[in-house]
């Protein structure tokens, strides 16, 4: 059976690591490279990489630093922010990353999902959303969460997967920062929609709360920023308690 | 000298990645000549089975592939290419390992792409010498080699039990990608370089 995931998240910004609380207030935690071969020799299964900065001051992606991270580490990685055509996916794939993830262009023109599909696999392609409840309507959002969309989630994510996404990466805007556990039940309710795996994200304060994201919300992996780069957790320990939990883990 | 196949196999700068972290000095060709002197051989491969076989066809490298005698990895569909056939177009393959490549069916419990991290169960010989019992190693493929006598290392997904990696003779070949998969992928590599 194939194990459920940890997956850290290196928000980049000028070739550094930055986390903010509900993408405010950024602050720098460190050297992108050497983070994520510290965490792949701690255990982690993937990373996400995500320039921050594209898509809100329309900069180009970071094809250099991809580069280097894939020189330097072992396990698959996902690069997103800003990928707004199939050429900057192609520029991305060559740089040496497994997987790219879109959201706000994906948005804007739902066939770039197809096309970048067709074009390199469907196993190539992550379909990221950020969206937010609004009077009990989860509504997804644009452009590092500032602009509302009248696209709603699970609508969205149905499309996503017809025209060919690999994983859906849903973070909850409501609960991402807050350290209080993930969206379970949006979770739960993905997962029984969609056939392609499901990545949690926004929440993580805790072990239980990874432990519950991957059983009661049945994501296939749970993703984390601040909870890791901080050193809150350690990820050989959530690991370890997570297979005592018996949650299946690589160990 | 390990010489890595370039045949047009789509993207191999993980492989090259794994490589040189490991210290190995590779070469990229397509030069049978270079290929036959080579000490050990890599076929990568990804994408379609069908389109990568023809891109080995017009290179004129089937028989120089079948010709080699010293060790050769095919990796993912590097490995399949190496099988009797695969449904993955369908096309005949290079007929190596004694078995055929199918596609997976999809169910609730079992996923298609078969992508992810996984345990390896009845492994054997060298290449997975000193490599703890059960270890995860990471898959992407939605087609699969069925078992066979050439089957050297297992795995399962949705009921399936399928080869996880072959080998006859001198040829080698592994499902998943030991070049994305943690220190366990490089001790797999490691040991192949050091047949």
């Amino acid at each position: 059976m194939v194990a459920k995931r940890i997956i850290p998240c290196l928000d980049v910004k000028d070739g550094q690591v930055v986390k903010g609380i509900n993408f405010e207030g950024l602050r720098e935690v460190g050297d992108a490279v050497g983070m994520g071969v510290q965490y792949a020799a701690d255990g982690a299964d993937e990373l996400v990489y995500l320039d921050i900065s594209a898509t809100r001051e329309g900069r180009n992606t970071f094809t250099q630093l991809v580069r280097r991270i894939a020189a330097g580490i072992n396990i698959p990685f996902t690069v997103g922010g800003g990928i707004a055509a199939v050429e900057d996916a192609a520029r991305l794939l060559e740089a040496g990353a497994d997987k790219i993830s879109v959201n706000s262009a994906a948005i804007a023109d739902p066939s770039l999902i197809s096309r970048i599909a067709e074009k390199y696999g469907s196993q190539f392609v992550v379909v990221a959303i950020d969206a937010k409840c609004i009077d009990g309507q989860w509504r997804c959002t644009t452009h590092g969460g500032s602009r509302l969309t009248g696209l709603e989630l699970f609508s969205w994510a149905l499309e996503a997967q017809e025209r060919g996404a690999g994983e859906i990466l849903f973070t909850s805007m409501d609960h991402d920062g807050t350290c209080a556990g993930y969206a379970d039940e949006v979770y739960a309710r993905l997962s029984d929609m969609l056939s392609i795996p499901i990545i949690a994200s926004g929440g993580a304060g805790c072990v239980e709360d990874i432990r519950r994201v991957l059983t009661e919300g049945r994501a296939d992996a749970a993703l984390a920023a601040s909870i890791f780069h901080y050193g809150q957790i350690p990820i050989p320990g959530l690991k370890r308690a997570l297979k005592a939990a018996n949650v299946n883990v690589r160990l | 000298m390990i010489t890595i196949i370039d045949y047009g196999s789509g993207n191999i700068c993980s492989v090259e990645n794994a490589l040189s972290r490991l210290g190995a000095e590779y070469e990229l060709t397509a030069d049978p000549a270079r290929i036959l002197q080579a000490d050990k051989v890599i076929l990568p491969g990804v994408g379609n089975a069908a389109a990568a076989m023809e891109n080995l066809r017009e290179k004129g490298l089937c028989e120089v592939v079948r010709s080699i005698r010293r060790p050769v990895l095919g990796i993912c569909v590097g490995m399949q290419l190496m099988c009797r056939s695969s449904e993955e177009g369908p096309v005949s393959c290079l007929g190596i390992f004694d078995t055929e490549v199918k596609r997976f069916v999809e169910t609730p419990d079992a996923k298609v792409p078969h992508m992810g991290w996984n345990s390896l169960g009845n492994t054997e010989g060298k290449l997975f010498k000193g490599l703890p019992k059960e270890s995860f190693v990471y898959f992407v493929h939605s087609y699969y080699a069925g078992l066979c006598p050439d089957t050297i290392a297992v795995c399962s997904h949705g009921g399936v039990m399928f080869s996880a990696a072959l080998r006859y003779e001198n040829f080698y070949g592994t499902q998943f990608h030991p070049e994305k998969s943690g220190t366990a992928g490089e001790l797999i590599l490691s040991n192949f370089l050091a047949l």
